[in-house]
């Protein structure tokens, strides 16, 4: 396992690359849902408004 | 050939309701395809003869660079889509391409940079690959600067359309950079003609990873597309009926 871990003495540069790279697919995921969550919330709002005025 | 299923595209209820039953399918796919390529990646395939472990790099680099590739050229398609019909949906798709664009471009440089600094002994060098993929990061950092600059979202869509029209001319650059000119990154080694440079146990994890990266962006991109629709939408019926209000 540490054999594996330490990547041949690359450890420094292979495992940075790979969090960097989970990191970023981890945040655009909760980026975009909560962009999705924000248009719901504010599409059923403008709909709520218009019904209101109608 | 019909085109039927161009126009039902750009009605946004179909858009909507396509793309939610779409959106779970790519991202399993993405899901198995990256836990699969993550396996044969960095346990099944064996070192390199020249660069040892260190290349293992490449399962996250060059899907990276695909996808940061790929993203611009959907923004384009779907920005000339949205210029030549009017398409309200294609902008809305172009508009949901440059986060993850932008972001994937920085992991596709820092992940090479880190590459580099073994291989090449450097961070950084302004190589034509580098250099125009760098470039490419400047267009996506312009074109959200430039949508979120334009309050009135008809005039946002036709510039950021014709601003990722423009930058087309990068993505021969970037593909074709080590090529034309003498640079550090190495060649082609999967999209060549003839046979790929690399063994089997090597090119499947790394086709598997690029799929999963690609369905990835698939994902993402159509959350975010689908929120985008919404947001242009007048219809309170439509909303009513699509969010379940």
């Amino acid at each position: 396992m540490l054999h594996w871990l330490n990547m041949g003495g690359y450890w420094m540069y292979v495992w940075p690359s790979y969090a960097l790279t989970a990191v970023a697919v981890v945040l655009n995921i909760a980026a975009a849902r909560r962009d999705f969550r924000v248009a719901v919330r504010d599409a059923r709002r403008r709909a709520e408004q218009r019904r209101g005025a109608a | 050939m019909s085109w039927t299923w161009f126009h039902r595209f750009g009605s946004p209820p179909y858009f909507y309701r396509v793309a939610g039953i779409l959106i779970p399918w790519f991202a399993w796919i993405a899901a198995v395809a990256a836990a699969a390529g993550l396996v044969g990646g960095l346990v099944l395939a064996p070192p390199d003869y020249q660069q040892g472990e260190g290349y293992r790099i490449i399962f996250v680099h060059v899907p990276a660079a695909v996808l940061s590739t790929m993203a611009y050229a959907v923004m384009a398609t779907a920005s000339g889509v949205g210029l030549i019909w009017r398409m309200n949906v294609a902008h809305a798709v172009a508009a949901s391409c440059a986060t993850i664009g932008a972001w994937f471009t920085v992991v596709a440089l820092a992940t090479g940079s880190l590459w580099g600094r073994p291989m090449w002994g450097t961070y950084w060098a302004w190589d034509p690959r580098l250099t125009s993929e760098l470039v490419l990061l400047f267009l996506y950092l312009g074109y959200l600067g430039l949508r979120g600059a334009i309050d009135d979202g008809a005039r946002a869509d036709r510039a950021c359309a014709v601003l990722a029209l423009v930058g087309v001319i990068n993505l021969p650059i970037i593909h074709y950079s080590v090529d034309w000119w003498n640079s550090l990154h190495q060649g082609h080694t999967v999209l060549k003609f003839g046979k790929a440079s690399m063994p089997a146990s090597m090119l499947v994890p790394l086709l598997l990873m690029m799929l999963a990266f690609t369905m990835y962006f698939g994902a993402i991109m159509l959350i975010r597309a689908r929120g985008e629709v919404l947001r242009r939408e007048r219809s309170a019926r439509w909303i009513n009926e699509a969010t379940g209000a």
